[in-house]
C-alpha cells in the first residue's frame, strides 16, 4: 500500500518535471529528522529519572504554552528586543562613525589603539556595578551593558573596515573631483558596508547574550528575568527551559535577519571574493 | 587655479620638469625618479617601458597628481599638477571598477555635475564604444578582467579628460584578450584623441600602440632613450620596420631577443 504511494508520489513528481521540490525535500530532511530524533530521546530520558534535574520537551512545551496564556511570552520577547534594539543602536550610531574617522586617521589610530586593547576584553557583565550605581536598576542599566558589550566590537570593526579598503577605490574617487562628503557617501561608505554588516551581525549576538544576563540582575521582566524568575519562585524548570528555548530561536531569527543583509545586489561582492 | 610657470610650447599638452622623486623608508632615502624630463604633445599616445620596479608607475602617479614630486615640476597646458583631477583620469592595473555598482553606475561616476538626461545619454554613449551593450545593470562581479577593464576605460573617457594616464591596464588579463583590448584601446583613441600615457612593461605592446615609447632605466630610473615609431595604424607587427623598431628596444633594455 505504502509503497504503491510512494510510487505514485515519484512518477507524479518525473511526468510534471518538479526536479526540484525533491531536492529542496531532502535537504530539508536530515536537520528536521535529526530534530526529532533528539526530541524523542530528551523526552524517554526525562520520563526516566528518578530525581527530576531537567523537564522533558513535553513540558517545555506546556510552559510556552503556560507563557502564552497568561500573555507573558509577547510581553517578554519585547522587553528583552527593545532593551537589545537600544543598546545596539545606540552603540552602533556611536561607535561607526568614531570607527571610521578613527581607521581613515592613521596617526588617531595609533593613539586610540592601546586603550582600545586594554577596555576590549572587559566582559561587559564586569560593568554591572557600575551600571546599577549610575543608572539604577531598571531599563537604563541593561541598555548601558548592552552598549558596552556592542560598542568595542563595533568600533574595532570600522577601523578594521577603513584600513582594509584598497588605495584603488580611494585613489578612483579621489580622481573624479567629489567633495569630502560625497567622497565618504559613495566610496569610502560603500567600500565599508559589507565589513561592518558582517561586524553588526557578529554583534547583535553579543547583544543577545548580553541582554539575558543584565535582565538576570537589573530589572523585572524580558527572557533573562523569566528564567531567574521561574527559579526563584517555586522552581519552575519548565518555565527555565522554556526561557532557553525562546532566546536560541529569537537569536536564531536575528541572525538571519542579518545574513539576508548578505545577499543585497549591491553589498554581495565583500563575501565572494574572500 | 594654479600657478602658470612657463609658458608650453606649442601643442606641448604635458610636461616634466626635471623630476626627482625620493622615498624615504625606514630612515633610508631611496631615489626613485632622477631628473625625469619629457614632453608629450597634445593628443599623442606615448608608452613608457622598463623592467618592473623601475618607477614607471611612481612616474605616472607623480604625473597624475596622486604623488607630489620630491623636486621639479609637471605642468599640464603650462598649469601645475598639484594634485588628482577630473580632467586628467588614471586607469588601474585592476579591481579599479566600484564592485558596488552597476556598469552604467560605474561609467557614470564622474558625472554627477551634469543634468540626468544628459548623464544618461553620456553612459548611453560609452557603454556603446566599450561594446558593453546588454551588460548595463551587471555588477563588476558578473564580468570577465577584460569588460571590467573596458568598464574603467568607459568611466575614465565619460568625463572627458584631456589626458588619460594607463598604469598596465591590461597586465592582469590573458594574451587574447590584451591583444583584443590593444585593437579596442587604438579604435577609441582614434574616435576620442585624448592624449594618452601608457605604462607596460611589455615591449610588444608598446611598439604596436604608442606614436613614442619612452625606454626607462632601473632605479634610480631615467628616461635612457625615447623611440618614435613612425608607423601607421594599423600596424603590421611582422613588418621590418616593426621588428627592427622593437629589437632596437629589447637591446636597449639589455635584454637578448633570442631565447
Amino acid at each position: 500500500m505504502l509503497f504503491d504511494y510512494c510510487r505514485a508520489g515519484f512518477a507524479l513528481i518525473h511526468s510534471q518535471g518538479h526536479m526540484k521540490s525533491p531536492r529542496n525535500l531532502n535537504s530539508a530532511l536530515p536537520p528536521v529528522a535529526f530534530l526529532a530524533f533528539l526530541l524523542i530521546c530528551w523526552q524517554i530520558a526525562a520520563s526516566r529519572q528518578a530525581f527530576p534535574i531537567l523537564p522533558g520537551p513535553v513540558e517545555v512545551l506546556g510552559g510556552i504554552a503556560d507563557l502564552v496564556r497568561h500573555g507573558l511570552l509577547l510581553k517578554y520577547v519585547v522587553a528583552s528586543l527593545f532593551r537589545v534594539t537600544w543598546g545596539f543602536v545606540s552603540a552602533a550610531v556611536l561607535a561607526i562613525p568614531m570607527g571610521l574617522t578613527i581607521g581613515w586617521y592613521r596617526r588617531s589610530e595609533m593613539a586610540v589603539n592601546p586603550i582600545l586593547q586594554v577596555l576590549r576584553p572587559i566582559s561587559p557583565l564586569a560593568w554591572i556595578p557600575l551600571a546599577i550605581l549610575w543608572f539604577g536598576v531598571g531599563d537604563l542599566s541593561a541598555m548601558f551593558l548592552i552598549f558596552m558589550g556592542c560598542f568595542f566590537p563595533l568600533l574595532l570593526t570600522a577601523i578594521g573596515a577603513v584600513q582594509s579598503t584598497p588605495d584603488v577605490y580611494i585613489e578612483a574617487g579621489r580622481n573624479f573631483g567629489l567633495s569630502p562628503a560625497a567622497f565618504v557617501y559613495r566610496v569610502l561608505y560603500p567600500a565599508v558596508v559589507p565589513k561592518l554588516i558582517i561586524g553588526l551581525r557578529i554583534t547583535l549576538g553579543i547583544a543577545w547574550l548580553v541582554v539575558v544576563a543584565a535582565e538576570m540582575i537589573a530589572v523585572n521582566s524580558g527572557l533573562g528575568f523569566l528564567i531567574v524568575d521561574a527559579r526563584n519562585a517555586g522552581n519552575r524548570y519548565d518555565l527555565v527551559v522554556a526561557g532557553m528555548v525562546i532566546i536560541g530561536i529569537i537569536g536564531l531569527l536575528l541572525d538571519l535577519g542579518m545574513r539576508s543583509l548578505e545577499r543585497v545586489k549591491s553589498f554581495r561582492w565583500g563575501y565572494s571574493e574572500a | 587655479m594654479g600657478v602658470v610657470t612657463t609658458p608650453p610650447a606649442i601643442g606641448t599638452k604635458l610636461s616634466v620638469d626635471h623630476v626627482h622623486v625620493v622615498f624615504k623608508r625606514d630612515g633610508k632615502t631611496i631615489s626613485v625618479l632622477e631628473d625625469i624630463n619629457l614632453e608629450v604633445r597634445s593628443g599623442e599616445f606615448i608608452c613608457i617601458v622598463g623592467p618592473s620596479g623601475c618607477g614607471k608607475s611612481t612616474l605616472l602617479n607623480t604625473m597624475a597628481g596622486f604623488l607630489a614630486p620630491t623636486s621639479g615640476s609637471v605642468n599640464i597646458d603650462g598649469e601645475a599638477v598639484r594634485g588628482p583631477d577630473p580632467r586628467r583620469i588614471l586607469v588601474f592595473q585592476e579591481r579599479g571598477v566600484f564592485p558596488w555598482l552597476t556598469v552604467e553606475e560605474n561609467i557614470g561616476f564622474g558625472l554627477f555635475r551634469l543634468p540626468r538626461a544628459e548623464r544618461e545619454q553620456r553612459i548611453a554613449r560609452y557603454v556603446e564604444l566599450v561594446r558593453l551593450q546588454g551588460f548595463e545593470k551587471a555588477y563588476p562581479s558578473d564580468l570577465s578582467g577584460g569588460m571590467r577593464q573596458r568598464v574603467q576605460v568607459a568611466r575614465a573617457l565619460a568625463v572627458n579628460p584631456d589626458v588619460l594616464f594607463l598604469d598596465e591596464p591590461f597586465g592582469a588579463l590573458d594574451s587574447i584578450t590584451r591583444l583584443l583590448m590593444r585593437g579596442e584601446l587604438l579604435r577609441i583613441w582614434e574616435a576620442e584623441r585624448n592624449t594618452v600615457i601608457f605604462v607596460t612593461h611589455d615591449i610588444d605592446e608598446a611598439v604596436q600602440l604608442a606614436d613614442r615609447v619612452v625606454v626607462m632605466s632601473s632605479r634610480p630610473a631615467r628616461i635612457d632613450r625615447v623611440t618614435t615609431i613612425d608607423i601607421p595604424h594599423p600596424r603590421n607587427i611582422s613588418s621590418p620596420r616593426y621588428l627592427e623598431l622593437r629589437d632596437a628596444i629589447y637591446e636597449q633594455i639589455g635584454l637578448a631577443y633570442t631565447l
